[in-house]
């Protein structure tokens, strides 16, 4: 499961979300944040996760890949001799070679995500795969870049074992039975507009479409105050600069905020394609484990 | 200091406004130059991708590559006297730039079509991390050699991290050069000698892994750019010099929320540590508390206004889940002007409509330009 957005949107926080929410109905989980900056180490109030799979709660798991140290780490594992390994991993030449190839680290990096679901592990010491692997991928562009490595790997190279790796990875990739992307999108005009060009990306995809799951409209206000709009105009009248008046002021505000968001929703249910679901905006001054499993239940 | 961006402004013919995604730095941009506009300067905007409806409302639905100019028209409807001021659009094109970078450098056009012809120059040209931020770079310090504005604004990428941006030239730099390669790519190496058992063992491995077509393609595209390369290089070293040139400013943008304020003031110190200017940081949709009486106070002065009890309750919880928001970003804002120093701290509060007209920019300005 791909997580993917607009910058700022909360992808992170969903993709946390998400994985509490499959750890809840019993399945192993993990989550993978991508060259990200750890953000999973203080929604769980923990030390930095790095790049061993660690368990962060009950049935879910988190890892934190970094492309520009996997070449390493696939070196390693791939090859026969660790003394050649560690002999071609200082060779400068190969540092240039391993940099100047285009998505050489990005493919190396979605190798590893994909062993996370083979069965059995290939790693060493891991002996089962996850039920759900999600990815919290980088913000659109980026993000559909890193979605589209083996393809655009397995064209550039077109033979060898890395191509041959980077053809097996996309067949699951296009597979719309294992492989989904979830867009993350707040109800507000820019990050509507980019999911909607988003899922048209995906799904038309050349060679072959992604799967587009679900878009989740993430941060919607309550609408605990619908339908008293009259009503609180009448009462900031009566009340003027008195002791309620700032109260009205942001509860007018409050129902401006809501209904615009209502409009941007509406849009964006009727461009895209895959079902929308709505998340609340959360009050708490930070997000942790508390306002995580409430937006779990929310995703249920 | 002066909080108004038309001062912090007054000398600068270069202003790169950074910041992570999702922070409203588009807005922002296209905001200042709006108003810098109006206040007579002559002003270009260089922008990625703006959202939809404010482009259209400011007749520039056909942004690209070349600056196009908002129409004066639009400035006097909304009251607006420009004067002598001019704000132009331009949204980067950046496989576009590249191409004519390509094109102005080469050194003739078979190496030119050689390059462009390229699988893996199609790659990166797209691609490639970091070759959007240049050439966002690359067309700002082509417009700014063309010297027809006396302000030119950035607006940065969206990249995995804001600062990708201020290496952009020296990555891009060290990739063409790609120097330690060609001295082993050689076309007929594969086949003909090697130079040494190092060597050959890295590349039968490599090419193990990747197949040995990919390292073809490499190898004749670094051949293809090796004409190029000093022309480019110092290209890129005039570019890279613009940041730090007289004139040129730093704006940080960021959001009130904990992640936001951290990020922006790692941004800050990086910018300390490469010696960057910064002209102010910009802190956007911050959300304002009100002076409130105490709970019990305000549901007392609701019902006596005539709500319900349960509607004023909701009242309640709705202004109290919104001060509490105000609280934290004040906090936030707090921390953040501790760290930044001399530089002028704009607040920008949340706006109740996202911004889509000029009228909405000119708007926005009252927070960013201050009172006069």
């Amino acid at each position: 499961m791909f997580v993917t957005g607009k910058g700022g949107v909360g992808k992170t926080t969903v993709a946390y979300a998400l994985g509490l929410a499959a750890a809840r109905s019993g399945k192993r989980a993990i989550v993978c944040e991508i060259a990200s900056q750890e953000r999973g180490a203080s929604l769980f109030e923990r030390a930095p996760i790095g790049d061993e799979e660690t368990r962060i709660a009950k049935g879910l798991w988190a890892l934190s890949v970094d492309p520009a140290k996997m070449v390493r780490e696939y070196l390693h594992t791939h090859m026969p001799v660790r003394a050649m390994a560690e002999l071609l991993h200082r060779s400068r030449l190969f540092t240039y070679l391993a940099a100047a190839t285009p998505g050489l680290a990005e493919m190396v990096t979605m190798g590893k995500v994909w062993e996370l679901t083979t069965n059995p592990r290939k790693s060493p010491g891991k002996s089962r795969a996850y039920d759900v692997v999600i990815i919290d991928a980088p913000a659109t562009g980026h993000g559909v870049a890193l979605l589209k490595t083996p393809r655009t790997f397995r064209e550039i190279a077109r033979a060898g074992p890395l191509a041959n790796q980077a053809g097996r990875i996309e067949k699951t990739l296009i597979d719309h039975e294992t492989t989904g992307v979830v867009i993350v999108a707040r109800p507000e005009e820019m990050a509507v507009n980019e999911s909607i060009g988003l899922e048209e990306t995906l799904l038309d995809a050349p060679g072959g479409g992604f799967a587009v799951d679900r878009i989740y409209a993430n941060g919607l206000f309550p609408d605990r105050l619908a339908g008293e709009e009259a009503k609180i105009r009448q009462l900031a009248e009566v009340t003027g600069d008195g002791p309620a008046g700032a109260a009205l002021a942001a509860a007018m505000a409050e129902i401006a905020r809501r209904g615009a968001q209502e409009a941007q929703l509406e849009r964006l249910r009727a461009a895209v394609a895959a079902p929308v679901s709505e998340l609340p905006y959360l009050f708490a001054p930070r997000i942790h484990r508390k306002q995580l499993d409430a937006l779990a239940g929310e995703i249920e | 200091m002066s909080r108004s961006i038309e001062r912090i402004l007054a000398d600068t013919s270069i202003c790169i406004v950074v910041g992570s995604g999702g922070v409203g730095k588009t807005t922002t941009s296209a905001a200042i130059a709006a108003g810098m506009a109006v206040r007579g300067h002559r002003v270009a905007v260089l922008t990625i991708d703006p959202a939809k409806r404010l482009a259209d409302s400011l007749g520039l639905d056909d942004l690209d590559n070349a600056e196009v100019q908002v129409d004066p028209a639009l400035f006097t409807a909304t009251g607006a006297d420009p004067g002598e001021g001019e704000l132009w659009a331009s949204m980067l094109d950046a496989k576009a730039t590249f191409d004519e970078l390509i094109e102005r450098h080469a050194p003739d056009e078979e190496s030119r079509d050689r390059i462009l012809g390229n699988r893996i120059y199609g790659q990166i040209s797209g691609a490639l991390a970091g070759s959007q931020e240049y050439m966002a770079m690359e067309k700002l310090y082509e417009i700014h050699e063309r010297g027809d504005y006396d302000l030119l604004i950035l607006d940065t990428p969206p990249s995995r991290n804001a600062l990708d941006f201020l290496d952009a030239p020296k990555r891009i730099v060290q990739f063409v050069d790609g120097r330690s390669l060609r001295m082993f790519i050689k076309p007929a190496g594969f086949a003909g000698r090697i130079a040494s058992r190092g060597t050959s063992i890295v590349f039968s491995t490599l090419g193990r892994l990747t197949g040995v077509d990919l390292l073809r393609d490499l190898s004749e595209f670094f051949t293809a750019m090796s004409g190029l390369v000093d022309g480019f290089r110092e290209r890129a070293e005039r570019v890279q010099g613009l940041l730090s040139a007289e004139g040129t400013e730093f704006l940080i943008v960021c959001g009130p929320a904990g992640e936001p304020i951290e990020e922006a003031g790692y941004l800050r110190e990086k910018l300390e540590d490469l010696d960057l200017p910064l002209g102010a940081v910009v802190v956007n949709r911050i959300h304002e508390g009100g002076e409130g009486a105490s709970r019990a106070e305000t549901t007392k002065a609701l019902i006596g206004a005539g709500a319900s009890k349960d509607l004023a309750g909701r009242i309640v919880t709705s202004f109290a889940d919104r001060n509490a928001l105000a609280e934290r970003d004040e906090e936030n804002i707090d921390r953040l002007s501790g760290e930044i120093g001399d530089a002028p701290l704009i607040r920008v509060p949340e706006q109740s409509d996202e911004v889509h007209d000029l009228a909405g920019l000119l708007g926005l300005g009252s927070h960013l330009f201050g009172e006069e």
